[in-house]
């Protein structure tokens, strides 16, 4: 997966901390994990640390089904961040 | 007729619980059961002006979709509608709605609570506050009792 263009979109909180909806980037290829994603983009800048302060209750989906914080990230298309879900 | 019918719809119009029953049972003689679930927007003690309902588009529907179809394996369910609304509601106006028909009321009523109980933890909707005194900064928190409600089916 290395270099590879994916799309990130942000909802709820996470996106006010981090200040938009989505954008693109090119996954560093030593990110193998979600959490190593969570992990990573934590530490870009201030916004991130602060949307990502507690990254263990963050929920990652992958193409638009749930992931957990263990899986491989692979190839996808579209990454989503966002926070516990409060729908109903 | 005995065809079984799953409707899905995420919306940020109203709707009418008695237009959605009817497209259940209309003209259908072996359904002996109607579950109707709604959630409503709450006031908390006229503190709340409105709950603004954010959303990811397509995996809002797939999630509630999957959902549904889980129910259907499940439960001897004839109908089910699942309509959940996105954008600013007002206190008394309706959120979600869950109808699930079947020929008995056991399926019926688990069908549409097992429906809810999911889409609350697994449907990727967000709910922020709009309060009395002008703070609209504020997103409801996740709920530990939901998660269990979850867990009870497993």
């Amino acid at each position: 997966m290395a270099g590879v263009d994916t799309k990130l979109v942000y909802f709820s909180w996470v996106r006010e901390r981090v200040g938009k909806g989505e954008e693109r980037i090119i996954l560093p290829e030593e990110i193998s994990t979600v959490m190593e994603l969570l992990l990573w983009l934590k530490q870009r800048d201030e916004s991130f640390a602060a949307a990502l302060e507690f990254p263990e209750i963050i929920r990652v989906a992958l193409d638009q089904e749930h992931a957990e914080h263990t899986d491989k990230i692979g190839t996808p298309r579209e990454i989503a961040i966002f926070p516990p879900m409060t729908g109903g | 007729m005995t065809s079984q019918c799953v409707t899905v719809r995420v919306q940020s119009e109203d709707f009418d619980q008695a237009v959605e029953t009817a497209l259940l049972t209309k003209g259908r003689t072996d359904i002996g059961a109607v579950a109707t679930f709604s959630g409503l927007c709450r006031g908390e003690g006229e503190t709340l002006t409105a709950l603004e309902l954010e959303h990811y588009p397509g995996m809002a529907e797939s999630e509630i979709e999957t959902v549904t179809n889980e129910a259907m394996k499940r439960w001897p369910i004839d109908g089910l509608t699942v309509i959940h609304r996105y954008g600013k509601i007002l206190p008394g106006e309706q959120i979600v709605l869950v109808i699930a028909t079947s020929k008995h009321r056991d399926a019926a009523f688990d069908g549409a609570r097992y429906v809810m109980d999911f889409l609350k933890t697994n449907a990727p909707f967000w709910k922020k506050e709009h309060r009395a005194d002008g703070d609209d900064s504020n997103w409801v928190d996740a709920r530990e009792e939901d998660e269990q409600a979850k867990a009870r089916w497993e």
